[in-house]
């Protein structure tokens, strides 16, 4: 399906991204050039292409944590005005994430001390939701990724690999978000918590979110994905 | 004694220690910097009320001398004779209600003051925040400011520590809800005495070259909290001499097997009491 | 989103003899938010802390201060009343070393409830109960209310400093390496503390720190300073993760796993 003009929540033009590493004499490495994407609400766009081909890094811009070079990288906000991430200020970024855009990374960034349930309840707190609604919806959804309940009062810097991603997935799948961007969102899990997952984005989906992911297992790809994006690496600039 | 001036200081000196006063008056509480001169007695000993009084004293005045209360101590009757010497003239006197300048060390008198009465206060350290902060720079900007919860700090921590405000003397006031001022040493029993008192007090200190003064009817307010009010402290007990329930008592030790009696600090108060109980006897 | 900033500075400059500690520096906070300014010993950091608080007078440019009431205060143009009235109100000021901010020879009780008493609080009991209140949320027993400040460890030490800074909860507060000083064990809890009562009090901060790691979690922007020039500035983890600048991305890649 090609998503109309009017109803994309996300849209990037043109994008190119290069690093400049001053500190190896300036050498310069572009990674981006000219990229281009866009997702309509309910709608789930794969990202492929080979291991270095910019797949991270598209995601990184698509999240503001990359500043891009070029182009446009457009959200549409939950009262439907358009942000451009390559432009905005940070305060707009930070409302943004807060508001409208949600990230599954692969790494859970611990805070040192927080238990569990408030790391997953955060997202809805910082929107003005009442700490007990928060910690019940988070508590909610920890049990259905099969994280015991003794591990929610805990801070997740001492879990497995498997289950600070599924604290992770918590967090990004608590506060439907319009717009959502999973990073290998079931690379430590097992089957049955990968059954959750899709079953997650699925219901993403169906209330109207787009969504962008790195999936590496191709079977969780295929059956979640409606579209997928080669993202071709550049040649080495001459 | 001849060669001197009236009361001792030159006229060049007492007009500057006056145009220090007045300014004194005009802004109650707060300290005015004078140049303190060298006096005939040691630092400690009233430098600063002898300079505020020989400038504010004239022939017609009858002067009063007190030191913790008592007309007949050492330093009290050396001021006295000071003056009588070098201020020809002046009568001196025991009686609070006769005297039109009273000078004082640690008691503000029993006997209520009047208008046209002026009160000297000897002071040590006239800075209230002198503990708290050894800075003077800094202790000046907090009066300029008006900050004064480090004051407070300290009566703070007098509750946390010994249940009640500590000081049983030089309580800090507010005077005029302006600035904080030491009453000098006087018991705190005696800091109720100045709020809204008819006379004029004035305070010198002459080894930190400072003067400050309370005009008369002016609000002394002590300093405390509203859950621990300022209780002016008073022993508990009666002059064995006069009888008084009210007076500010001292305790005097009778015997090395633990006697003791009150007296009445105010030797004026408690002689003129004492006469007038022997009167009514008659 | 639209609100006016509550602190913004235009064109500092200022130089010590030959030295430019400050070189043409603007910045702006908003309220609630926190900015992290970053950069090596003697890039500046410090002095801009103190201009923009208003300690330190700059040669030229402005700070400007937005109050609760909507109205902008020139920081540098009010009376050092106004100026210390806002700094015990709706201002605070964390030091580095804990020395700086307490009165060691006061109690912890005495310590937080002194800014109770400067903005004219005068109920004991209250002030004591706010302040074990205080004491609590910074992590230290009740029971240790009465002890004064030089039988505290480092960490309790800046944790009653918060406490003292925060009590009569400013809506702006100057922190100058607050960890600085710290075990690396300790720093984490008091940057965790800060963090939470920040978070929950929606204070605007502006944190000096030469702590990538520290200002990777308190900030909501940062700004890299370096010989008195911003060198550059933006959301924290794009600074970090994608830094521009040849000094932002040594001072980046000389920090482990930030």
């Amino acid at each position: 399906m090609t998503p109309d003009q009017k109803t994309w929540a996300l849209k990037a033009e043109g994008v190119a991204k290069g690093f400049t590493l001053h500190l190896r004499g300036g050498v310069q490495i572009p990674v981006l050039r000219d990229a281009a994407l866009e997702v309509a609400p309910g709608e789930c766009v794969a990202l492929a292409g080979p291991s270095g081909a910019g797949k991270s890094t598209l995601m990184r811009l698509l999240q503001g944590n990359y500043g891009a070079d070029a182009g446009s990288i457009l959200i549409r906000g939950r009262d439907g005005a358009l942000t451009d991430l390559a432009t905005a200020p940070p305060r707009t970024v930070i409302a943004l994430r807060r508001d409208t855009l949600g990230y599954v990374s692969q790494f859970l960034r611990v805070i040192p001390r927080v238990p569990t349930i408030d790391v997953v309840a955060e997202p809805l707190t910082s929107r003005g939701v009442a700490p007990e609604e928060a910690r019940a919806r988070a508590g909610a959804l920890l049990r259905r990724l099969n994280l015991p309940e003794r591990l929610h009062g805990l801070p997740p810097a001492t879990f497995s690999g498997g289950e600070q991603q599924r604290v992770n997935l918590a967090r990004g799948f608590v506060a439907d978000f319009p717009v959502m961007l999973l990073d290998e969102p079931t690379a430590s899990l097992d089957a049955a918590n990968r059954e959750v997952v899709i079953a997650l984005i699925a219901e993403a989906k169906a209330r109207g979110a787009a969504l962008v992911g790195i999936f590496h297992d191709i079977e969780v790809r295929d059956r979640v994905a409606d579209r997928i994006l080669e993202v071709a690496p550049l040649r080495e600039a001459a | 004694m001849s060669g001197y001036n009236f009361a001792y200081l030159d006229e060049g000196t007492k007009r500057m220690i006056r145009r220090a006063l007045l300014k004194a008056v005009a802004v109650p509480g707060f300290q005015v910097p004078f140049g303190s001169r060298e006096m005939p007695l040691p630092y400690g000993w009233g430098t600063g009320g002898i300079q505020v009084t020989a400038a504010v004293i004239g022939p017609d005045d009858t002067l009063k001398v007190i030191d913790q209360g008592a007309d007949d101590t050492t330093n009290a009757v050396s001021i006295r004779r000071f003056f009588a010497r070098v201020a020809p003239g002046l009568r001196t006197t025991e009686s609070t209600a006769e005297a039109t300048v009273i000078q004082t060390r640690h008691r503000i008198p029993e006997t209520p003051l009047r208008e046209g009465q002026v009160m000297v206060y000897q002071v040590p350290q006239p800075e209230p925040l002198f503990r708290l902060e050894p800075r003077r720079a800094e202790t000046r900007r907090l009066h300029a400011l008006a900050d004064y919860g480090l004051m407070q700090v300290k009566l703070y921590e007098d509750i946390a520590r010994h249940g009640r405000v500590a000081s049983s003397y030089d309580h800090p006031v507010m005077v005029g809800d302006r600035y904080l001022m030491s009453p000098s040493p006087i018991p705190s029993f005696d800091n109720p005495k100045m709020h809204m008192s008819p006379a004029l007090q004035l305070f010198g200190a002459g080894r930190e070259r400072r003067l400050y003064a309370v005009p008369p009817y002016t609000a002394v307010r002590s300093l405390d909290f509203e859950d621990h009010p300022f209780v002016p402290l008073r022993a508990n007990g009666r002059c064995t001499l006069c009888g008084s329930g009210e007076s500010y008592l001292d305790e005097v030790v009778t015997d090395d097997r633990g006697g003791r009696m009150f007296v009445c600090s105010d030797t004026d108060y408690c002689g003129t009491r004492q006469a007038r109980m022997k009167e009514a006897a008659e | 989103m639209n609100d006016e900033p509550i602190l913004s500075a235009r064109g500092l400059r200022l130089s010590f003899g030959a030295v430019r500690a400050l070189d043409d520096v603007s910045i702006d906070l908003w309220p609630g938010e926190v900015l992290a300014i970053v950069g090596e010993s003697g890039s500046g950091k410090s002095t801009l802390l103190r201009v923009l608080a208003g300690e330190t007078r700059p040669d030229a440019g402005s700070v400007t201060y937005g109050d609760p009431q909507g109205g902008t205060r020139d920081v540098h143009g009010m009376t050092e009343a106004a100026r210390r009235r806002l700094a015990r109100t709706e201002w605070g000021f964390v030091h580095q070393d804990p020395r700086d901010g307490l009165r060691m020879a006061v109690s912890a009780g005495g310590n937080v409830g002194e800014r109770l008493m400067a903005v004219g609080d005068r109920h004991y009991g209250n002030i004591r109960e706010e302040a074990a209140r205080w004491l609590e949320r910074v992590e230290i027993p009740r029971s240790r209310i009465d002890d004064a400040p030089r039988l505290f460890s480092g960490g309790m030490r800046q944790r009653l400093q918060i406490a003292r800074t925060l009590v009569t909860r400013p809506r702006l507060v100057f922190m100058d390496e607050p960890t600085g000083g710290l075990d690396v064990s300790v720093q984490a809890r008091l940057l965790d503390l800060i963090r939470a009562l920040v978070a929950d009090l929606g204070i605007a901060v502006i944190l000096v720190t030469h702590d990538i790691a520290a200002a990777r979690l308190l900030a909501h922007r940062m700004v890299v300073m370096r010989q008195g020039r911003v060198v550059e500035e933006g959301l924290t983890d794009r600074v970090l993760d994608d830094p521009r600048h040849p000094y932002t991305q040594l001072l980046v890649s000389s920090v482990l796993a930030a």
